[in-house]
């Protein structure tokens, strides 16, 4: 029964990485830049949500509001700023960029609230640590879940705005081909703020539950951004669902190695990756970083 | 260093020389050969800490060159190089716990990174950008993983070298040094050699543009191919440089993406896809570091923000500034087209 356990936390932890890679995917599928400053922002998400909570006594998901204002005037910013004219410099730039981005952000957070690790636990109130007993060895966390609908609804929101809409219809053709969309009226540049500011608010939102369900510091971000990045590559590059799908698999890895021993929780995530890598699958990453 | 060819011009019908040397390239080699000569002399004219200092500086060196091998002229952004880097000095407490002679081990743990390069290579050289960059840095947080439970390497706590113990302090430190010196002459000489044989002019062609430069009958996987090895026993020598020199390692920080934050900085600030960039580069960042390091994140926040100007505004870095005005590379790596009849 503990094997079971461990399959449905790493289902529910897979929810968490899903919502990580949403924004991840969609940068890189609408504008080609792998973010590398994306768990960065994730965390910043955090730390806003935990200033204002404390500061204020509210709860997170009501601090999530005024954050979410303030992570989206800041991904404005950084659009306007950074991402347009970094995308002119060739394929090497927006990566430099964004990783000079990282090393901002993490010491800036390192900086202004040391290095301690924080949680949101404790200001949730009951439903951080609530579970539903199934047997003595199972038990369903009611964040788990919680997250895990967010993760579907946001990704099934996504999908349907890209495929129904005409926002979606726009952000499709400027992947494709960013200069022809510009010749029949799609500017690259809103498009590209649009998928930038829901990239932002879902690293917000990932953030927040990150920081609910466990701990985070400063230095969090590397880690998030990586477990973003197995999702969106086991899952398949340029697929929602499938970012779902790679979510969940890098999950139960990551539960189902640490039965094996606490030392192997991380590593096992990681192994799996490098072994989509190595199948027929990750041969057709060869595409991978193709300039639009 | 003076190679000459003789090509027929068609439409003039005159003679073309192709130089590969000229004035520039002659003082260049020559300021070089001087500055190895006075470095070369180092341990004997200075107190330990210029010693010590100094090999730092030329690990620094070693790691810009390296980096820039990869992302300036393979378009290999890769945010794993800390593989290489720990893996190089863990094989060298790994042979010395075997009685492995340490200065040995140096040399074996650097060439054993290498092999660690060509073997994680069929995985990572068919991804590209952003893709490439991160699947470098799980293998690298992978490699940290696996050695971090290994008890017998030091596990979590660190290690440290004890072997090098069996030489007197200062026969140690002049060693170590020298061998520093040995290998940054080595590394960056096959670097050298790259750029000035016939890959040279491939590499810069991929530099510029890889699909052009394989639709133009480049090969490229072999070319990367060597980037990535050479770049693998580059920072292989430089983590078990390292280890000498501090004689202390832990896994988290000699696996710890600070390097690739620093490999950047001094990549970008120096020159992406020169060879003269880097050292500029790993000596701006060598005395940043120095002067600024006490203010802790603040420091590491300034160095983003230059690299994130630098990325944005000057891509190419402060060699650009000067390289642009000499009328050729310091080292005789360029062509140059001559009329003949002169």
């Amino acid at each position: 029964m503990t094997w079971v356990n461990a399959v449905v936390q790493g289902v529910l932890l897979g929810g968490l990485y899903a919502l990580f890679a949403c924004g991840l995917s969609l940068l890189f599928g609408v504008m080609r830049i792998i973010n590398l400053a994306h768990g960065d922002l994730a965390v910043l998400g955090a730390f806003l949500i935990w200033q204002i909570s404390t500061s204020f006594g509210l709860s997170p998901f009501v601090a999530l509001i005024p954050a979410l204002v303030v992570m989206l005037a800041l991904g404005y910013v950084l659009q306007k700023t950074m991402l347009t004219r970094s995308l002119r410099g060739g394929p090497l730039i927006p990566l430099l960029a964004t990783f000079g981005l990282s090393i901002v952000i993490q010491n800036g957070l390192l900086q202004v609230f040391s290095a301690d690790v924080r949680s949101l636990g404790g200001q949730a109130g009951p439903i951080a640590h609530a579970s539903w007993t199934i047997t003595d060895q199972l038990s369903i966390p009611v964040l788990g879940v919680v997250v895990l609908a967010t993760a579907v609804a946001v990704l099934g929101g996504l999908q349907l705005v890209l495929r129904r809409t005409g926002i979606g219809r726009e952000m499709r053709a400027t992947a494709q081909d960013a200069d022809t969309a510009g010749l029949v009226g799609v500017p690259s540049s809103s498009v590209y703020a649009r998928a930038t500011a829901i990239a932002i608010a879902t690293a917000t939102l990932a953030g927040m539950f990150l920081a609910l369900r466990s701990t985070f510091s400063a230095a969090s971000g590397p880690t998030q951004l990586i477990f973003a990045f197995e999702a969106v590559v086991i899952g398949g590059l340029g697929s929602l669902w499938g970012t779902l799908g790679g979510g969940i698999v890098l999950g139960v890895a990551q539960t189902v190695g640490a039965q094996f021993d606490p030392q192997w929780s991380i590593l096992a995530g990681h192994l799996v990756f490098l072994l989509i890598l190595a199948t027929p699958r990750g041969r057709s990453l060869d595409l991978g970083g193709v300039r639009a | 260093m003076s190679t000459t060819q003789r090509t027929q011009a068609p439409a003039t019908g005159g003679g073309y020389r192709v130089r590969r040397s000229s004035l520039t390239s002659w003082l260049g080699s020559l300021g070089f050969l001087v500055i190895l000569v006075v470095l070369a002399f180092v341990p004997i004219a200075f107190v330990p800490v210029v010693i010590q200092q100094t090999t730092s500086f030329l690990i620094l060196v070693i790691l810009a060159s390296m980096w820039n091998a990869l992302a300036g002229y393979g378009g290999l952004v890769s945010v794993g190089q800390q593989a290489y880097i720990g893996f190089g000095a863990y094989a060298v407490i790994f042979l010395t716990q075997r009685d492995v002679e340490p200065y040995l081990s140096i040399v074996i743990a650097a060439l054993a990174s290498g092999v660690l390069a060509l073997v994680v290579s069929p995985l990572l050289l068919r991804l590209r950008g952003g893709v490439f960059a991160i699947a470098t840095w799980v293998v690298a947080e992978t490699i940290g993983l696996i050695i971090l439970m290994q008890s017998s390497l030091g596990g979590g706590t660190g290690v440290s070298l004890r072997a090098l113990n069996v030489y007197a302090v200062a026969d140690r430190r002049a060693y170590t040094y020298w061998i520093t010196l040995a290998f940054t002459v080595v590394l960056l000489g096959a670097v050298l050699l790259l750029l000035r044989r016939r890959t040279g002019a491939a590499l810069q062609a991929i530099r510029d543009d890889e699909d052009a430069a394989a639709s133009a009958g480049v090969r490229t996987r072999p070319l990367k191919l060597i980037l990535f090895v050479l770049a693998g026993v580059g920072c292989g020598a430089a983590g078990a440089l390292t280890l000498a020199n501090t004689l202390f390692i832990q896994p988290q920080s000699i696996f710890g993406v600070q390097y690739t934050a620093f490999m950047i900085f001094m990549v970008l600030v120096g020159g992406l896809g020169s060879f003269e960039g880097p050292i500029l580069g790993a000596l701006v960042f060598f005395v940043a570091q120095n002067e600024f390091a006490d203010l802790g994140a603040w420091y590491l926040i300034g160095l983003g923000l230059v690299a994130i100007g630098f990325a944005l505004f000057l891509p190419r870095g402060l060699w650009s500034l000067v390289g642009d005005r000499l009328p050729d590379p310091l080292l005789p790596i360029g062509y140059r087209l001559r009329s003949g009849k002169s």
